[in-house]
């Protein structure tokens, strides 16, 4: 019986099985729950044989701030990470899974994987689900050819380029990396270009805010910057808001005592004679 | 009582459209669907961004001076930054067509202050508080005038930088960036004026030149020439159409 | 047309329907307006974010309106309908003084913007109003609004884009509600100013349409005190 109502080991991929009642629901008039989006603004770029990605921490539900301190740089392999933007569960669960599907194949092949790899992965992962898991990725990372740095799309069309954005500030950082970047960057630089980039999206859009994620990849190691800057600094509270002992409502007590019986059990030590 | 038939000729069709005969239930019927006035929901010809800066002895407003026809990029020759009077200069983006009306109403309301010969001239603010009275009308007409204008100019010697949207939607500001403009280069604008509140004409030109470039590198709807406006102390300059400066160095990395 | 019998999913991208454009007449810009009153005195702030969409049209516009030395209105919604209320507004005021040779009292004020709001029922000015001053007695009153003229008056409010976020902070910090043994001691300017910015820093952290900074106002019969605060600006 429990294993009919719940089967130990779900079918792979999606259950679609209430798709058709959903549709018939929302033709009627249900609203269906909206996801979690990132807002974001996400970026990369090449640098002197490396990447840097950076990335807001702002996530969004509709007009309120859902977290203020997410991580956007997703872990894909040692030597490659991924930005995501878009639904946070689409970009989260994509990014894991391939992951694990590249630490099977770096196993099965004894070779660091390379990050075209990885591209392939996810934009065939993304196209057999035509934009419907919407995950905007900017994946980065170096391999025994190279620093690379890709621009993912939901509907599994990708980019190969020196320095991309996305999300919704997007705009307001691609007009950064237009004005300033240039090929062979040192690290410092490339570090303070992203970081002008990412701080032009949490200052002028508003699906984009609170903190700087910064993250260089080099063929030597990875250096993860999580919270590299705090953008914008709490305002410090005037008064105190703590509640005097006793403000909250008591509307009954009832005291009943807990009746413990106990039996001591001596336990015999196993004989390992 | 004898109640007077209906002139048959009154109230004549308007241009374009069919005499409705008064007092026929058919036409009744069809009057209550025809009354349904469908207005002009869309542009047509379109102009991009406007991009405008407060310097620190006046202000300057830039524009490419592409038409264009949807994704064609048809007028190319299409000027839209444009002198009001010795202290007002005016930016204007979206419908072309709508620009030059309001162009027309305006060029209108300059002659008749001329001939009113009181002395007085027509201030940045009053020509920025007019135009938000226009557009609201026609907003509330559900007929908008698709347009953001942009009014710059000198308001008893202090710079002024205010626009308008097709809503009505109105504000002051020291930078002013419509259109695709609003979201690429406005980021760009307000880090260099951060750094540097007090930027000088030449600054600010090469500011705006900068901006027209990355324009020009993002927004399909723009185009490689445009014109600036600056006004102070010294007056109105209208310079243009000026050449983008472009680099595609970069399409070499592309791989 | 897209039927639910139909089990093969609607791409919008790929559709052959014509794209029609609609012309919205109203646009939401956003904006939060908090007003506290005490026993001779009344406080309103306002954010100074003005914006559209996700971007950012202004940081510093005043969302606050004199009427007259004693009343004062916050607007926040959609800013074109402000506007045009707000210069309609003055006009009656200086209409009404001329007319009676008098201040239009702040209750009198209330009651002109309800009936003003009214007469647009059927085409509303979308603003969330709160209205502040001081009544014939000299007590700081507070009157708030729904878009088409329903008012009330209360003691404390917020309202516009972090409204319903802030009301249940303020029903806590300035109502007392949900609590006992507390002391409901009148409130001092001090402390309503105070929460106030409380409050805003509070909408500034989860509301993406509150920030850059604050416009207050401070009521007494000695006159209206102005003041700035500033918010993050992410």
């Amino acid at each position: 019986m429990t294993s009919i109502l719940c089967p130990e080991i779900p079918n792979a991929g999606f259950s679609f099985e209430n798709c058709k009642r959903n549709t018939l629901l929302q033709s009627k008039g249900l609203s269906l729950p909206k996801a979690t989006k990132t807002g974001t603004t996400i970026v990369g770029i090449q640098i002197k044989d490396g990447i840097v990605l950076g990335a807001d921490t702002r996530a969004t539900e509709d007009t309120t701030v859902a977290d203020k301190n997410c991580e956007k740089i997703h872990y894909i392999a040692p030597n490659i990470y991924c930005c995501g933007a878009g639904t946070a569960a689409d970009t989260e669960m994509s990014t894991q899974m391939i992951s694990s599907q590249l630490a099977l194949h770096s196993l099965y092949t004894n070779r660091q994987v390379r990050v075209c790899t990885a591209n392939m992965m996810l934009k065939q992962y993304l196209f057999r689900y035509q934009g419907y898991i919407g995950a905007a990725l900017i994946l980065g990372g170096v391999d025994s050819t190279g620093p690379h740095l890709y621009q993912i799309y939901p509907h599994g069309s990708t980019d190969k380029l020196p320095f991309t954005t996305m999300g919704s500030g997007s705009l307001a950082a691609m007009a950064v990396f237009e004005s300033r970047w240039k090929p062979d960057m040192e690290e410092t630089e490339g570090i303070q270009l992203v970081r002008d980039a990412i701080a032009a999206g949490i200052f002028n859009d508003l699906g984009s805010g609170s903190n700087v994620d910064i993250c260089v990849i080099r063929k030597s190691g990875v250096d993860y910057k999580r919270t590299y800057e705090e953008a914008n600094k709490k305002g410090t509270r005037q008064n105190s808001y703590r509640y005097p002992r006793g403000a909250t409502a008591v509307l009954s007590t009832k005291i009943q005592n807990i009746e413990i019986e106990t039996t001591v059990q001596h336990i015999e030590p196993m004989d390992t004679a | 009582m004898f109640q007077e038939a209906p002139s048959f000729w009154q109230n004549g069709p308007a241009p374009g459209s069919f005499y409705n005969f008064p007092n026929t239930t058919f036409n009744q019927l069809q009057n209550s669907a025809s009354d349904a006035f469908k207005h002009s929901q869309s542009p047509v010809t379109t102009a991009t961004s406007i991009v405008a800066l407060v310097y620190d002895a006046g202000v300057i407003i830039a524009g490419d001076i592409l038409g264009s026809y949807g994704s064609l990029a048809r007028y190319r020759n299409c000027s839209r930054v444009l002198k009001v009077n010795n202290n007002i200069i005016l930016g204007a983006g979206g419908d072309y067509g709508d620009f030059q009306y309001v162009k027309a109403l305006l060029n209108q309301k300059i002659i008749d202050e001329e001939c009113l010969d009181d002395g007085l001239k027509l201030k940045p603010k009053s020509l920025h508080c007019w135009l938000t009275r226009i557009m609201y009308n026609r907003r509330s007409k559900f007929d908008p005038f698709w347009n953001n204008f942009v009014v710059g100019g000198l308001q008893d010697g202090v710079p002024f930088l205010g626009t308008v949207d097709k809503l009505g939607t109105a504000y002051e500001d020291k930078i002013i960036c419509t259109g695709y403009g609003a979201h690429i280069v406005t980021p760009m604008i307000r880090a260099a004026l951060d750094k540097n509140p007090n930027i000088n004409k030449a600054e600010a030109k090469a500011l705006v030149l900068k901006a027209m470039e990355v324009l020009y590198y993002r927004d399909a709807r723009s185009y490689p020439k445009f014109e600036i406006a600056t006004l102070d102390q010294d007056g109105v300059e209208i310079a243009g159409p000026i050449d983008v400066s472009q680099n595609w160095e970069i399409a070499h990395f592309v791989r | 047309m897209h039927s639910v019998m139909d089990s093969r999913p609607f791409f919008e991208d790929y559709s052959v329907k014509p794209m029609q454009r609609q012309f919205s007449p109203y646009a939401d810009n956003g904006g939060s307006i908090i007003a506290i009153s005490g026993n001779d005195f009344v406080v309103i702030g306002a954010d100074t974010r003005l914006s559209s969409g996700y971007s950012i049209y202004t940081r510093d516009q005043n969302k606050l309106f004199k009427l007259s030395d004693t009343t004062v209105l916050g607007c926040s919604g959609c800013w074109c309908d402000t506007l045009s209320l707000t210069r309609i507004l003055n006009a009656r005021m200086q209409m009404y003084e001329q007319e009676h040779n008098k201040k239009m009292s702040t209750p009198a004020c209330a009651q002109m913007l309800s009936t003003m709001l009214y007469y647009k029922r059927f085409f509303p000015y979308y603003i969330s109003n709160i209205l502040v001053g001081l009544d014939s007695e000299g007590k700081g009153c507070v009157y708030s609004y729904d878009p088409i003229g329903h008012t009330e008056r209360s003691s404390y409010r917020a309202g516009g884009s972090a409204g319903a976020l802030l009301q249940p902070l303020l029903d806590n910090q300035v109502g007392m509600k949900n609590m006992q043994n507390v002391q409901n001691e009148p409130l001092t300017i001090e402390r309503a100013v105070g929460i106030l910015k409380d409050t805003f820093i509070s909408a500034a952290e989860r509301d993406i349409y509150t920030g850059d900074s604050i416009k207050i106002n401070v009521i007494t019969k000695d006159g209206i005190k102005e003041d700035t605060f500033e918010l993050r600006k992410d």
